[in-house]
C-alpha cells in the first residue's frame, strides 16, 4: 500500500461488479500514483479487463468509486457514467438534476475528456480512415471543431487544423509510424496498429493512459521497443501508465508497481521485487500446492515460474 | 502443382437441377396460378420458364466456380470485402479544374434546352440528389441505418403548404424554416433513439416515418388528410410565375412584358434548385474535411473507439441527424412547389427504400456517386417507361446485388491525403 | 366503463395479439441466431396470404368439398412453400453477406422486401385479393343486449397459436435440433467447433420463422378474407414490436408480447381513437426500446469492449 502524504492519482475504493449473478469484482481498492508506471496482473478471467472498463468509464460499477484528481478537484469517475434514478431523490432536487444531466448527457466520454485514454485488447482502429485521420479524429476535443468557421474556413479553423495536424505528424515520429501516415489502418502491419492505437490515445492529451494487453501478440524485439515507448510517454509526456499484460518479462522490467488480481479480489499490490516473492500471488498462477511445498523455501525456483505460466 | 482439375458436370447439374426445382416450388404458385375472384388462372409457363432460367443459370455459374479462374474469382469475392477504400494521391489531376467550371455551366443551360416534360424529370432527378446527398451523411458517413427518412421529406413538403395556408408566408420565408424545423424535429426524435443499438435504430425510424404519414393521413382538419394540400410556387423578387398574380405581386411575364409560358417557373424552380444543390455538394466535400464529418466516419467505424476518445457519440450522432433532416426538409420544401400539391401518398416506406437504395448504390460515403445513382435511379425509369412496373424489382434486386457483390458501391472511395509533416498546402 | 366492451376489446386483442406472436417468432428466433432484422419477414407473411388463397382455389377447383380436409391441406402446403421461401431469401440474400458490415444484411434485407413485394404486385395485380367465408358461426357469452361475441374463427387462431407455439417449443426445448438451434444461439463459433453445421441451422431458423408465418398468414386471411401485396410492412413492424416488448431472442416473450401489444391495442383503438393505433404501436415500440430493451422477459445485453 502507498504511504505518501501525495494525494494519488487514481484511488479506486471498494469497486464491485456484478453481472447477472456473477459477482466479477468484489470490493476492489488500490491506488495508482501520479507519474507511475503500474501494472495490473493476474490469471484469465481474474477481473482485469473488467477494472480497466470500470476506470475507463465503459462499464457502470455495481457499487464504489473511482476518485481522479483533476488538478485541485476530485472527479468520481463512476459517478459521470449516470447512475440509477431513484425516487429517494425526487426530495434532493440537486442530486437528482445531477444524476438527470449525467444519465441523459453523461457516459464513457466524459471520463476520456477528464484525461484518461485507453488502448483495446483487440485493437480498435478506424480501419478505413488514414493513420493520420485517426490522430485528428482522438484531437476532436481540443481543435476547432464549429461548422460554420469550418464551411467557410476562417483563419482560426486553418490554423487549428494546421495544429492539429502537426501534432498528429509528432506522435506518429514518436511510435515511428510517419511514413505510414497516409496509408489506411486497417491496412498497416498488426506492430504498426499496436503503436499507432498508443498514439491515438496520446493525442487525445491524456493524463493517465491505461493499455490492455499492449505487447499481445509482438515478438520479444517488439516488445522491447514498446518497454522504451512506454518509459518514453511517461517521462517525456508526463503521463501515468497503467497497463494490463500477460508478458511478465515485460511487465516486471517496466512496472514500478504491481496490483494482482484472482477471482475479483485484489491479492497482492506492491514492488516487482515484493509480487515475485508473494506467496499468495504464486499460489494464485501456480496452485496452491506449489507454492508451499516447492516456491516457499527460496526465491530462486518463483523468479522465473510467472513467466511459465504465460506461455501455457 | 499444374494438374488441370476438371470440371465436373455432373455436380454443375444436380447443383442446376436443384435450384431449378426450388426455384419452381417458390415461383409456381405465385406466378403461376393468378387468382381471379375466388379462381384461378393457369399461367405455369411462366414460373417453368423461370425455373428453367435459374436452373440453367445455377449450372453455368457452376461451372463457371470450379474453373480455375471462377476459383480465384470467387475467392477475391470473399476476400476483398472492405478493400472499396484508396487514399487520393497528393497531386492534383490535371483537368480537376476544368472540370467543375464546365459542369456547372452546363447545369445552369440545361433548362433553356429541354422541354417542360424533361425539365420536370431534371427537377425530379435533383430533388433526389439533394435527398441523397442529405440521407448519405446519415447512413454513408455515420453509418446509421435511417428508414424513416421520408419523414424529415415530408415535414419539409408540409412546412410550405401549412406556412403558406395558415400564416401566409412566401415560398423563401419558409425556405430557413422548413430546414431547421427538420431539423429540430430531427433532434427531437433523434436524441432519445440514438443511444439505440444500429438495427432498432433502423426499426425505430421506420416506425417513425409511418407515424408522421399516419397523422398527416388523420389529421384531416389540419392538413386536409388524404386529400392534400396545396403549396404556393417560388416567387423571383415578388414577381410570380403564374398567369395571374395570386400572392399579391406582378406576374413575372407581365413585368418583363413577354408571353406567358408555364416553364418559366419551371425554370426558375430548376435554376434555384440547381444552386442550392451545388452548394450542398460543396458543404458535404468541406464536412468531410472538418472535426464533425471525421468524427461521424470515426462513429461509423468504431463507436467504442470514438468514446474512448471523448467523443461524445450521441451528440456527434445527432449532429449527423439533423443535418440529414435539414437537407431532407429542404428537399421536400422543393418537392412541394414544384408540385404545387401535396399528400401524404407521396411520404411512402417506398419512398425511403428509394433513397437508401440511391445511397447504397452510390456507394455509401462517396458524394460522386450518390449524386450519379440519384440522377440514374429517376431519370431512367422515365427512359424505360414500358418497364415502369417493375422499377420497384429493379431496384431491390439491385440493393440485394449490390452488398453481396459490392458492398461498398460501384465508386471506390478516395480519403484523402496529408502532406508530410512542415509542408503547409 | 362498459366491462362487455373491455371484455370485447381483449378478445379480439387476443386474436390479433396471437396472430403478431406466430409472426414475431420469426424475428425473435432470426435475431437471437445471427443479430439481424429480418425485413423481409413481413413479406413472407404476406406471401402465405396469396398462397392460402391460391391453394384453396386449386382444392376447390378440384371438386373437393370436405372443408376440415381442403384447410389442413392448404395449412400444410402453404407452410412448406413458405418454408421454402425463408430457406431461399437467407441462401440468396444473407448467406453470401456473413461477415460483412454491419449495415450490408440490413440492407440487403430492404431489397428482399422490395423484391417480394413487388415479385407479387407483378404476378398476381395490384388489386385486392380474397377468399370466401369458409367458417362462420359465433359465441355469444352476456345478455340479449350487451354480450361478448366470439367468433368461431377467433377460437380457432387462438387454438391454432397456442398449438403451433406449443409443438416449436418442444422442437426447441427436447429435440436435438432444438438443442443445437440454442447452442448455436449461445456460442456460432464454439457450435460450430462442436460440429454442429451452424448454417444448416440458421437455415432451419429462418424455415422455422417462416412456417410459422405462414401458419398466421393462414389463420389471418380466413378470419378477413381480404388481402394485398402491401399487407405484410406494417404488420411486420407490429411483429417486430410485440418480439422487442417481450425481449428479443426469446421464444415465451414473442408470444407474449404479442398479446400484450394485441390487446393494449385493441383497448386503444375501443376507448381512444381507432384512426391512431398504429401510432399507438409503433410509439410503444420506441418507448420499450427507450426504457426497457431487454422487453418483458429478455436478458439484458452487455456491451463487449
Amino acid at each position: 500500500m502507498t504511504t505518501e502524504t501525495e494525494t494519488p492519482l487514481l484511488a479506486v475504493r471498494n469497486l464491485s461488479m456484478r453481472f447477472g449473478g456473477i459477482l466479477a469484482l468484489n470490493n476492489i481498492n488500490f491506488d495508482i500514483k501520479q507519474g507511475s508506471i503500474s501494472a495490473m496482473i493476474g490469471p484469465n478471467g481474474a477481473g482485469k479487463t473488467t477494472v480497466f472498463n470500470c476506470i475507463t468509464g465503459f462499464y457502470q460499477a455495481t457499487s464504489g468509486s473511482i476518485y481522479y484528481q483533476d488538478g485541485d478537484s476530485t472527479i468520481n469517475l463512476v459517478q459521470v457514467l449516470g447512475e440509477k434514478l431513484h425516487f429517494k431523490y425526487v426530495l434532493n432536487p440537486r442530486q437528482l438534476a445531477s444524476r438527470l444531466y449525467y444519465k441523459m448527457f453523461g457516459g464513457s466520454h466524459l471520463v476520456a475528456q477528464a484525461g484518461v485514454a485507453r488502448t483495446f485488447q483487440n485493437i480498435r482502429l478506424f480501419r478505413e480512415m488514414t493513420a493520420i485521420e485517426n490522430l485528428l479524429v482522438a484531437q476532436h476535443m481540443q481543435i476547432v471543431r464549429n461548422p460554420i468557421s469550418g464551411v467557410f474556413k476562417t483563419p482560426a479553423f486553418r490554423r487549428s487544423e494546421q495544429a492539429a495536424i502537426d501534432r498528429a505528424h509528432t506522435w506518429l515520429e514518436v511510435v515511428g509510424l510517419e511514413d505510414d501516415a497516409n496509408r489506411l489502418a486497417g491496412e498497416l502491419p498488426y506492430g504498426h496498429q499496436r503503436r499507432l492505437e498508443i498514439a491515438r490515445a496520446m493525442s487525445t492529451g491524456p493524463k493517465m493512459i491505461c493499455l490492455d494487453e499492449p505487447a499481445a501478440g509482438l515478438n520479444p524485439k517488439e516488445t522491447e521497443e514498446l518497454s522504451n515507448l512506454i518509459r518514453l510517454l511517461r517521462d517525456q509526456h508526463h503521463v501515468t501508465v497503467l497497463l494490463i499484460e500477460h508478458d511478465m518479462g515485460m511487465v516486471m522490467d517496466v512496472s514500478e508497481s504491481i496490483v494482482v488480481l484472482d477471482h475479483g479480489e485484489v491479492i497482492a499490490e506492491g514492488t516487482p521485487h515484493e509480487i515475485e516473492n508473494n506467496t499468495a500471488v504464486l499460489a494464485a498462477y501456480l496452485g496452491e500446492d506449489y507454492s508451499t511445498t516447492v516456491a516457499a523455501p527460496d526465491g530462486t525456483g518463483a523468479e522465473g515460474n510467472p513467466q511459465e505460466t504465460n506461455n501455457s | 502443382m499444374s494438374l488441370q482439375q476438371k470440371i465436373s458436370l455432373r455436380k454443375a447439374l444436380i447443383d442446376g437441377f436443384w435450384s431449378g426445382l426450388l426455384a419452381l416450388v417458390i415461383f409456381g404458385p405465385i406466378s403461376g396460378l393468378v387468382l381471379q375472384g375466388y379462381e384461378v388462372r393457369n399461367e405455369l409457363i411462366r414460373p417453368l420458364l423461370m425455373a428453367l432460367l435459374v436452373g440453367g443459370g445455377r449450372f453455368l455459374v457452376s461451372c463457371f466456380a470450379q474453373s480455375e479462374k471462377g476459383k480465384r474469382y470467387v475467392d477475391g469475392l470473399a476476400g476483398k470485402r472492405g478493400a472499396g477504400v484508396t487514399v487520393a494521391s497528393l497531386k492534383k489531376g490535371k483537368y480537376q479544374y476544368l472540370v467543375i467550371p464546365v459542369l456547372i455551366l452546363a447545369g445552369l443551360c440545361l433548362p433553356f434546352v429541354l422541354g417542360k416534360y424533361w425539365l420536370t424529370v431534371v427537377i425530379l432527378a435533383l430533388i433526389y440528389v439533394l435527398l441523397g446527398l442529405g440521407l448519405n451523411i446519415v447512413v454513408g458517413l455515420a453509418g446509421m441505418l435511417d428508414l424513416g427518412y421520408v419523414a424529415f421529406y415530408a415535414v419539409g413538403a408540409y412546412t410550405l403548404a401549412m406556412g403558406a395556408q395558415y400564416f401566409h408566408l412566401g415560398f423563401w420565408t419558409l425556405l430557413p424554416i422548413a430546414g431547421i424545423g427538420a431539423a429540430l424535429f430531427g433532434a427531437l426524435l433523434g436524441f432519445p433513439v440514438l443511444r439505440m443499438h444500429g438495427d432498432y435504430l433502423a426499426i425505430v425510424t421506420l416506425g417513425f416515418g409511418e407515424i408522421i404519414r399516419l397523422v398527416l393521413n388523420n389529421l384531416l382538419d389540419i392538413t386536409g388528410g388524404p386529400n392534400g394540400a396545396s403549396a404556393p410556387p417560388p416567387t423571383l423578387f415578388g414577381l410570380e410565375f403564374t398567369r395571374r398574380a395570386k400572392q399579391g405581386g406582378i406576374p413575372f411575364h407581365e413585368y418583363f412584358h413577354i408571353s406567358y409560358s408555364p416553364t418559366y417557373k419551371y425554370i426558375f424552380i430548376y435554376l434555384v434548385l440547381f444552386t442550392i444543390v451545388c452548394l450542398m455538394i460543396l458543404f458535404v466535400t468541406r464536412l468531410k474535411q472538418m472535426p464533425m464529418g471525421r468524427a461521424w466516419e470515426a462513429l461509423r467505424e468504431d463507436e467504442i473507439a470514438c468514446r474512448s476518445l471523448g467523443i461524445n457519440h450521441v451528440t456527434v450522432k445527432l449532429s449527423a441527424f439533423m443535418m440529414g433532416a435539414m437537407v431532407g426538409g429542404t428537399a421536400g420544401m422543393f418537392f412541394a412547389t414544384y408540385q404545387g400539391f401535396i399528400n401524404p401518398s407521396s411520404f411512402t416506406f417506398f419512398e425511403s427504400a428509394l433513397i437508401l437504395a440511391i445511397v447504397v448504390l452510390g456507394g455509401l460515403g462517396s458524394t460522386v456517386g450518390v449524386i450519379i445513382a440519384a440522377l440514374v435511379l429517376t431519370i431512367l425509369p422515365e427512359v424505360l417507361r414500358d418497364f415502369a412496373e417493375y422499377r420497384v424489382l429493379m431496384f431491390g434486386i439491385a440493393m440485394v446485388l449490390m452488398m453481396v457483390w459490392k458492398p461498398r458501391g460501384l465508386i471506390r472511395i478516395k480519403r484523402r491525403a496529408f502532406n508530410a509533416k512542415g509542408v503547409t498546402s | 366503463m362498459d366491462s362487455y366492451i373491455i371484455g370485447q376489446q381483449l378478445l379480439n386483442g387476443l386474436t390479433l395479439g396471437s396472430i403478431y406472436g406466430l409472426i414475431a417468432i420469426g424475428y425473435t428466433m432470426v435475431y437471437g441466431i445471427i443479430g439481424m432484422i429480418n425485413f423481409a419477414h413481413g413479406d413472407i407473411y404476406m406471401i402465405s396470404a396469396y398462397l392460402t388463397a391460391i391453394i384453396l382455389a386449386v382444392i376447390f377447383s378440384f371438386g373437393v368439398t370436405s372443408l376440415p380436409f381442403a384447410l389442413l391441406v392448404t395449412l400444410l402446403l402453404t407452410m412448406v412453400i413458405t418454408g421454402v421461401y425463408g430457406w431461399a431469401i437467407e441462401r440468396v440474400a444473407y448467406r453470401p453477406l456473413r461477415g460483412s458490415t454491419r449495415l450490408a444484411p440490413l440492407i440487403s434485407a430492404i431489397g428482399m422486401s422490395l423484391v417480394l413485394q413487388n415479385y407479387v404486385q407483378v404476378s398476381q395485380g395490384a388489386r385486392n385479393q380474397g377468399i370466401p367465408i369458409l367458417i362462420d358461426g359465433v359465441v355469444r357469452l352476456g345478455g340479449e343486449e350487451q354480450f361478448v361475441q366470439i367468433t368461431h374463427i377467433q377460437i380457432l387462431i387462438v387454438l391454432a397459436s397456442f398449438i403451433g407455439m406449443g409443438v416449436l417449443t418442444y422442437i426447441i426445448q427436447k429435440t436435438s435440433l432444438g438443442r443445437q438451434c440454442r447452442a448455436t444461439q449461445q456460442d456460432q463459433k464454439m457450435a460450430a467447433i462442436l460440429g454442429i453445421n451452424t448454417n444448416r441451422i440458421i437455415s432451419t431458423v429462418f424455415v422455422i420463422g417462416s412456417a410459422m408465418a405462414a401458419l398466421a398468414g393462414v389463420l389471418v386471411t380466413l378470419n378477413y378474407g381480404s388481402f394485398d401485396f402491401y399487407i405484410g410492412f406494417i404488420i411486420g413492424i407490429k411483429a417486430f414490436t410485440a418480439a422487442v416488448l417481450g425481449g428479443i431472442g426469446s421464444l415465451p416473450g414473442a408470444m407474449l408480447g404479442g398479446i400484450v401489444l394485441g390487446m393494449s391495442e385493441g383497448l386503444f383503438a375501443g376507448f381512444v381513437s381507432a384512426d391512431y393505433k398504429d401510432v399507438f404501436a409503433f410509439s410503444l415500440l420506441v418507448l420499450v426500446l427507450i426504457f426497457r430493451p431487454s422487453g418483458l422477459l429478455g436478458k439484458p445485453e452487455i456491451e463487449k469492449v
